[in-house]
Parts: structure tokens; sequence; C-alpha cells
């Protein structure tokens, strides 16, 4: 670290404030944040959503979102204070000497445009290169990003390529002006954990190797500990603490920091199945595919006993929520059947009986469009109990009241308010209580905890454990998520491909012997150590990772 | 140089200079080029076009304090929750608003209002402006005034209703439509492109033609010809709305359509489809009008602004003005309406940018 404290400062913003126009005044969203960064340093910007991460990534552009605006302090980036530069300045900047990485690849490129030619538009823009030396140039960035056919890839459309490479091709067009600094704005976010590897291990590469300085954005701790040098964790638009990696990692000194490590301790002991018992759910050797499609799911069969949380895990398009869909009835099978206590239940969820759907419910993973926000929340929690028991009145709102009390929110306080007034993690809780309303025995969760910060997860995670406990409810947990797995879990299945390739108890599942596939997935997961994916790329090797690793 | 146009350069000169010196950029451009055309416009018509420019600025005064008035009005007097969103309301809306209200006072009220009966010959054939025919007579010597006034309920009546018929008709089936899918969704969709393949006035002319002009005939015909339209609006609405978890959450919980009609997709679609009201009544009040002024709409002595028009259009060639009036007022309702549904088209996509 005195090293790099030597070196000068790249950027350094001093006293920052940030406002937003809500409603009809301006309120403060960063109050008085401080940053330096030298060249060829990394600085991870980590924080529950709403503490102003991308704002901070953005005001280091000096740029302030609509509806925003910087209102005072002083943001210098090489000796230019960008808050009082003219737009021109500003523009000659970016793109040039500060480049920008978004969170979805595939939204931030535009389809309608070749890859190459996308990344060459900047540094010709610029008049930094030629258009012909430029692409030549985007080509070797291409080959030091381990893209596959580097020669071929940047001439086909975005959505020709997949997810990681898009991501992988933004960081390539990022850097092909040699900018000084780059904000990446939680790159791997929407990735999968296998793809997740390939790309943090390009930007690693390649920001070492021509020294840029950048702020990485993101809320996952793990994926900051191995990018980082130094760590600053924001809460609500302040600065709690910085420390260099190292230090941040073993001796957090606030307690909030504390709590955000200690989140991925909770742990529940895995349940045995019981003995010689009839399985309350199980599918049976289901084929399924949309319209006369590919194949998506490909004979499952998994069995899921009363009080327990059955894991299902796997990468995107590997199969998981379409098994949701087949068991609710909302997808009829091609061939195979799902027994309810051993009765076979309709295909179709307009044939089954209300009892029949009443024993099984959802919780979405995005409670946003799952929560219809012009209904009250009295109503949305208070109609199945009114639609399946018939409950009116008093009796009614006694049992809204009851539910409410269930989930940890204060009812008085609730009962009227309309869901675009929570924050997520009580619209996320609300789904619950909607589900649980219904009085089922058994419910699907559908990525739950994966729009939600740490902190609020976890306490989603809690919550579902102790109603299990006190209702004997059984979960089906879908998940790409192996910390929650791990935290919740009695049983996993795996999928790939629309295949279940191996399932069992957790702890069995956890210990090697594993299926290729789940060694895989199981390693792909990011460790708080600042050191692993150093030591996972050199156990499996560079080009043995993400999409090219052999199964 | 008369003592008006001295004033008037130095109100707006005093006005830009005022402007400048408490650094309003944008009343300081509008006051500063107004002085420059001015001057422009002095040389060229002299001060008689001064005149106009003020009294121009002046009724746009008028308005725009009418409307700031109409606003803080009604803020004061409806619940809070209105109240709230009335505040956001531009000049403009509150303004519409204000105009749409005279009319709607203007129709119900028309026979205390009006000074003689819609029918009734009170003077000599166009009888010019006076004290007891405010705006002059018509060609039989009925009251122009009175007829104005009768006319806000037969015309904005008629066209209120055919509208919302045509709203009911379309709301409906497109909500049914989102919601069923399938075969259905499909036959009504082929059907609402059959009769939007028809142009509307020929297919009104010629329905009435038949069927005689009376007025059920009329609501129906129009109904008809405008329904295709609230179908293809609500269906594509509500189809982004059906495709909702929450939808899928209250069909998994074995709710009926009717359910789900009611209680989930139609309060997620109102702001769009009373939007689309406002707009769709514009349209069929012009053609009503434009019907009536065919001859084929309200028939007479049924007073209505459209064959107003019509019947008064020779007096037009004298260089009198009473034809442009029944004119004027349905230019008025359209572009009052207009305002409203503006304010509420913004409104309702900048809610969607606050979720």
């Amino acid at each position: 670290m005195t090293e790099q404290n030597q070196k000068n400062v790249l950027l350094s913003i001093r006293d920052l404030h940030i406002e937003g126009y809500t409603g009809e005044e301006w309120l403060p969203i960063i109050k008085g944040v401080n940053l330096t960064l030298h060249r060829g340093e990394v600085l991870g910007l980590i924080g529950e959503s709403g503490a102003g991460k991308s704002t901070i990534g953005a005001a280091a552009m000096g740029f302030a979102r609509d509806g925003t605006r910087i209102s005072s302090g002083s943001i210098v980036f090489d000796g230019i204070d960008l808050t009082t530069a003219s737009r021109e300045d500003k523009r000659a900047l970016r793109g040039a000497r500060i480049a920008y990485v978004a969170q979805s690849a595939a939204a931030s490129f535009n389809p309608a445009h070749k890859i190459i030619d996308q990344h060459v538009e900047a540094p010709v823009q610029y008049r930094i290169k030629k258009r012909s030396e430029a692409r030549k140039d985007a080509i070797e960035l291409y080959e030091k990003l381990r893209l596959p056919n580097p020669e071929e890839i940047g001439f086909r459309y975005p959505h020709q390529v997949s997810g990681g490479q898009l991501q992988r091709a933004m960081t390539a067009m990022a850097m092909a002006c040699r900018p000084d600094l780059i904000i990446f704005d939680e790159p791997t976010t929407a990735l999968d954990v296998t793809t997740q590897i390939e790309v943090l291990a390009a930007i690693r590469d390649i920001v070492d190797e021509f020294n840029t300085a950048a702020i990485y954005i993101t809320h996952d701790l793990a994926v900051v500990a191995q990018m980082a040098d130094t760590i600053k964790v924001l809460l609500n638009g302040e600065e709690v603490e910085e420390a260099s990696t190292e230090e941040m990692l073993d001796h957090p000194k606030e307690d909030y920091t504390k709590s955000l490590w200690a989140v991925r301790s909770f742990k529940k002991p895995q349940k045995a199945r019981p003995k010689d018992s009839e399985p309350l759910i199980s599918v049976r050797g289901v084929d399924a595919a949309y319209g006369g499609g590919l194949k998506v799911l490909d004979d499952v069969s998994f069995d899921i006993h009363a009080g327990m949380t059955v894991a299902v895990v796997g990468e995107s398009g590997s199969g998981k929520s379409t098994a949701a869909r087949v068991m609710t009835g909302l997808l009829p099978p091609r061939k195979g059947e799902i027994l309810f206590k051993g009765e076979v239940l309709p295909p179709r969820y307009r044939d089954r009986s209300k009892d029949q759907l009443r024993q099984m419910q959802m919780i979405y993973q995005m409670a946003d469009t799952a929560l219809n926000p012009q209904v009250r929340i009295s109503e949305i929690i208070g109609r199945p109990a009114q639609f399946y028991s018939g409950l009116k009145g008093t009796r009614l709102k006694q049992r809204v009241d009851e539910l409410l009390d269930l989930i940890e929110m204060e009812p008085s306080q609730y009962y009227n308010r309309y869901p675009p007034e929570l924050s997520g993690g009580q619209k996320q809780r609300i789904g619950i209580a909607r589900a649980l309303a219904a009085e089922p025995s058994f419910i699907i969760c559908d990525e739950v905890t994966s729009a939600l910060d740490q902190l609020v997860a976890e306490g989603i995670l809690k919550l579902l454990d102790r109603l299990q406990r006190d209702l004997g409810l059984a979960y089906m947990f879908i998940t790409h998520d192996l910390a929650t797995v791990r935290a919740i879990a009695d049983e996993v299945v795996v999928m790939q491909n629309g295949q279940v390739v191996e399932q069992g108890p957790k702890e069995e599942m956890f210990k090697p012997p594993h299926h290729p596939y789940t060694d895989l997935l199981l390693s792909s997961v990011p460790e708080m150590d600042p050191n692993w994916l150093t030591r996972l790329l050199e156990e499996r090797g560079v080009d043995n990772v993400g999409e090219a690793a052999e199964v | 140089m008369s003592y008006f146009v001295i004033g008037y350069f130095a109100l707006l000169i005093g006005g830009a200079c005022v402007a400048a010196y408490y650094k309003q950029q944008s009343a300081l451009i509008v006051l500063f080029a107004l002085t420059l055309v001015s001057f422009l416009l002095g040389i060229i018509g002299g001060a008689v076009v001064l005149w106009g420019i003020a009294v121009a600025a002046g009724a746009l005064a008028f308005c725009a304090m009418t409307a700031y008035s109409f606003r803080e009005f009604l803020i004061l007097l409806l619940p809070k929750r209105l109240a709230k969103q009335v505040a956001t309301a531009p000049l403009t809306a509150s303004f519409g608003m204000f105009v749409i209200l005279i009319y709607m006072i203007a129709g119900i009220f028309a026979p205390w209002i009006a000074p003689f009966g819609e029918a009734e010959v009170v003077g000599s054939a166009f009888a010019p402006p006076d004290d007891t025919l405010l705006l002059g007579g018509d060609q039989l010597g009925r009251d122009m005034f009175s007829r104005l006034i009768f006319g806000a309920r037969n015309t904005v009546g008629l066209a209120l209703l055919a509208t919302t018929l045509a709203f009911i008709a379309g709301a409906a089936t497109g909500l049914l439509a989102a919601t069923k899918g399938g075969i259905f969704d499909q036959l009504m969709g082929r059907f609402a492109d059959i009769i939007m393949s028809i142009p509307a006035l020929i297919f009104a002319l010629l329905i009435l033609s038949i069927f005689g002009t009376n007025l059920t005939v009329i609501v129906i015909v129009v109904a008809v010809i405008y329904s295709p339209r609230v179908f293809r609006l609500t269906r594509a609405v509500a189809g982004n709305v059906v495709v909702m978890d929450y939808i899928e959450a209250a069909k998994l919980r074995g709710e009926g359509d009717w359910y789900l009609i009611r209680r989930e997709i139609l309060p997620n679609s109102t702001a769009p489809l009373v939007a689309e009201f406002g707009l769709e009544f514009c349209f069929v009040f012009l053609l009503i009008a434009g019907l009536s002024f065919l001859g084929l709409g309200i028939q007479p002595p049924t007073a209505d602004w459209g064959s107003m028009v019509r019947e008064n259009a020779t007096l037009i060639s004298f260089g009198v003005i009473t034809p442009l009036i029944p004119a004027a007022a349905i230019a008025l309702l359209t572009v009052a309406v207009n305002f409203v549904v503006d304010w509420m088209l913004f409104r309702s996509s900048g809610l969607k940018e606050k979720l």
C-alpha cells in the first residue's frame, strides 16, 4: 500500500454531496463521501442497494443521473475538477480516459450493430486510432480476455454470443482507448457462478496488465475480495469504513461491516428424511417443453417429504423454474406425472380442485411483479384466506393481523398500505404472508432471495426457517446461489440441461466425491479468501473455467 | 406617436430589464424577443397590430390566471388525496378542466341558462346581435346563444353516450381477450380488423341511410366504429399486465376470469384507458358534428353545433363570424379535453418511472 501511496493520485473526491429529486423536494443521496484513487489501484465499493454505490460510480465520471444533482464537493480527475468542467471537457474524458462497464452487457450493447463496430467507435471518434488499427487492437484485446475465436467473435451481433462473453467484450470495449480509470458497475451480478469466474479472471488480468485504475462496484463481498486492493463500505450514502482488502476481511472495525461479513454464517442443521413415509410431493419422470420446441425437462424425478427443504440448483437455463411450472400446473408435462400425497395431480391447474391448489403455494423472485401495486396489503393477504376458508369481516381482519404478526410486520402500520410504499424485503415478506394465508403444506420458493441485499435476504431465510418449524411446511427452494443452499436446505437436487445430475442429502452433496458438474458448481462459488480466484485458476488452469470447463 | 405605443414598448423593455435583473432567463428571452418582433410588426402594420398583440397577450394572461385560480380553488375544495394530484396539474390542464366544467354546467342547466327555447323563433332571420339576442339570430330567426347552450347538451351528451358505449364494448372484449387468449382472442382481433378496415365516415353514412337517422342508430353506429380502437388498446395494456407474477398467483389460487379482470387487471390499466377515453371522446365528438354537418346526424329543430355551422354557413361570405361560433365551441372543447388528457398521460407514464 505504501508503494501505491507514493504514486500520484488519479481521482480524488472530496466531501461529495449528491441530491435526488423525489416528490417535491431535493433529498440527499450521498452525504459527504471522500475517495482517493491512485493510478493502478482497484477500489471496491460495497453496500446494500440504495447505499449510493452506483451514484458515486457515475459521479466519478462527473455525471449525475436524471433527477439527481451534485450539490457540493469536488471531483478531481487528474487535475481537472469535473464538477466545474464544461460539457465538452467532460465528453473528451468519457470513453477515452474514463470508461464504464455496466451491469447488463446485453442491455448496453446496441443489438443492431456488430460488436467490433461498437468497439472501435470510441478510438475512432477521439482520433486515437484509425479504424483498421482499432480493429486489430480489438482482436488483440479479445485474445487477452480469452474470448473464443478472437479473430471472428467481434464480427458477430450481440445476441449471437453468450452473456459471459458479452460482458468480457464490454470490458474489452472499455479498454479500447486504454483509459486511466474504469468503473465496473456490478459486472457479474447477472451471471451464473460458473460464468462469473471467467469474467472476474479476465477483468483482473487486463486491469493488472495495463495498470488501469478501477472502481469495482458490487454487493458481493466474496467477489470484491478477489478484485480490489482497497475496500470502501457504504451505508445510506455515507462511508462506513475503508481499509485494504486483507485488513477489511480479517479485522473489520465497524459493527455494520461485521454484520455484512457474518451474513453467510446462518446455517440450520440438516434434517433427515422421515423413514418409510410417503413423500408429500413427488415428481415422476417428467418431460416438458414449451410449445413444440426442444425438451426443457428430460426425465426429471425427485421427491419432497413433509417438513423438509429441497433445494433445486443449477445454472440459468437448466430447467429449475420449468420444473416449478410443471408442478404448479402452469405447464402440463409431455410425459410423467406429479403425485401429491400419493395422489396423481391433474396436469393443468384449471383441472385441480380448490384444495389441491391451496396445498401448493408459490413465492416469487421479483416481489415487485408478484404483488399487485394497486391493491392494499390487507386485501393481498386477505384474499386467499377469504377465497379458501370463506372468512369475512372481523374474522378475516383477525386472520390478516395474525399473518402480519407471523411475518414480523406491525399490522396497524401496514394494513392499509400499498406495495409500492414498501421496501424490497417487506414486499417479499408480504409475498410469504400471501402464500401462508392459504394454509398450504408445500411452498415453492423461486429465487426468493436473489433480488435482495444480503442482510435482508438473511432475514427472509430465517423467517422461512422459523415458519417451517412452526407450521411444518415443506419447501422447494429454486436457487443458483449455493450459499443459500448451504444455509437452508435439507436435500439438494442438482440440475443441468433439463436433467437431474445428482441428488441427495445436503451434507453428502457438499462432501466429495461429487458428480463433475456439482463439483464445478461448488468450486465456482466465490469465497471470502482474497486468494481464492488465483488458487482456483492455478488448480483448473486459466482456460478451463466457465463455459469452457470440461465436465 | 401615440401614448399607447410608447407605453407598450416601455412596459416590454421594463419587463425585460426586471427579468434580466432577477436572472429569469426564459422570461427575458420571451419579453425581449416580443419587443423585437413588435418593432418589426409596428413598422409594417402600425399601432393596430400592436393593439392586437396586447389584446392577445392579455387574453392569454386572463386564461392563465383563470386556470391558476381554478386550480387553487380545486385544491382547497377537494379531499386531500385528490387535491394532491390536482396540485401537480400544469396550467393547461386546469384550464382544460375549467372549460369542461363550464360546458358541463351549460349542458346540464341548459333550459335555465338559455334565454329562449332551442326551436323558438324570436327575431328576424340572421338578426344582428343586440341586447336580447346576444349572438344574433340564425337563418330562421332563432336565438343563436340559446341554441349554442342547448347544443352543448345535445352534441356533447350524444358524444359522451356513444363514447361510453364504445368503451364498455371495447374494454370488456379487450380485457376478456387478453385474459382468455387463444381462439377467443384471435376471433375478436380479426373481427376488430374487419370493422377498422371500413372507412369510418362511409360506414356511418351507409348504416344511417339504411336504418334512418334516429338517435339510437347514431349512438350504436358510432360506438361500433370506435369500439375496435378501444379493444386494441385495452388488449395491449392488459396484455402487459396479464404476464405479471401476481396474475399467475391469482390464477394458481383458482380465481375466475371475472375476478382477475375486475380486481387485478383493471386497476392496473385505468390510467391509459382514461386517457384514451378523452382522446376518443374528441374523435367521436368530431364525427357526430361531421355527420350533423352532412345532414345525417342530429335532426332539426334540435340544436346541434355541427348542423349550426352548416345552416349558417352562407353568412360567412358576408364577413359575419356567426357560423364560426359553434365551430369555435367544438374546437375549444376538443382542445380542453386534450389538455387534460395530456396531463393524465404524463402522470401515468411518470408514475411508471417511479415504480
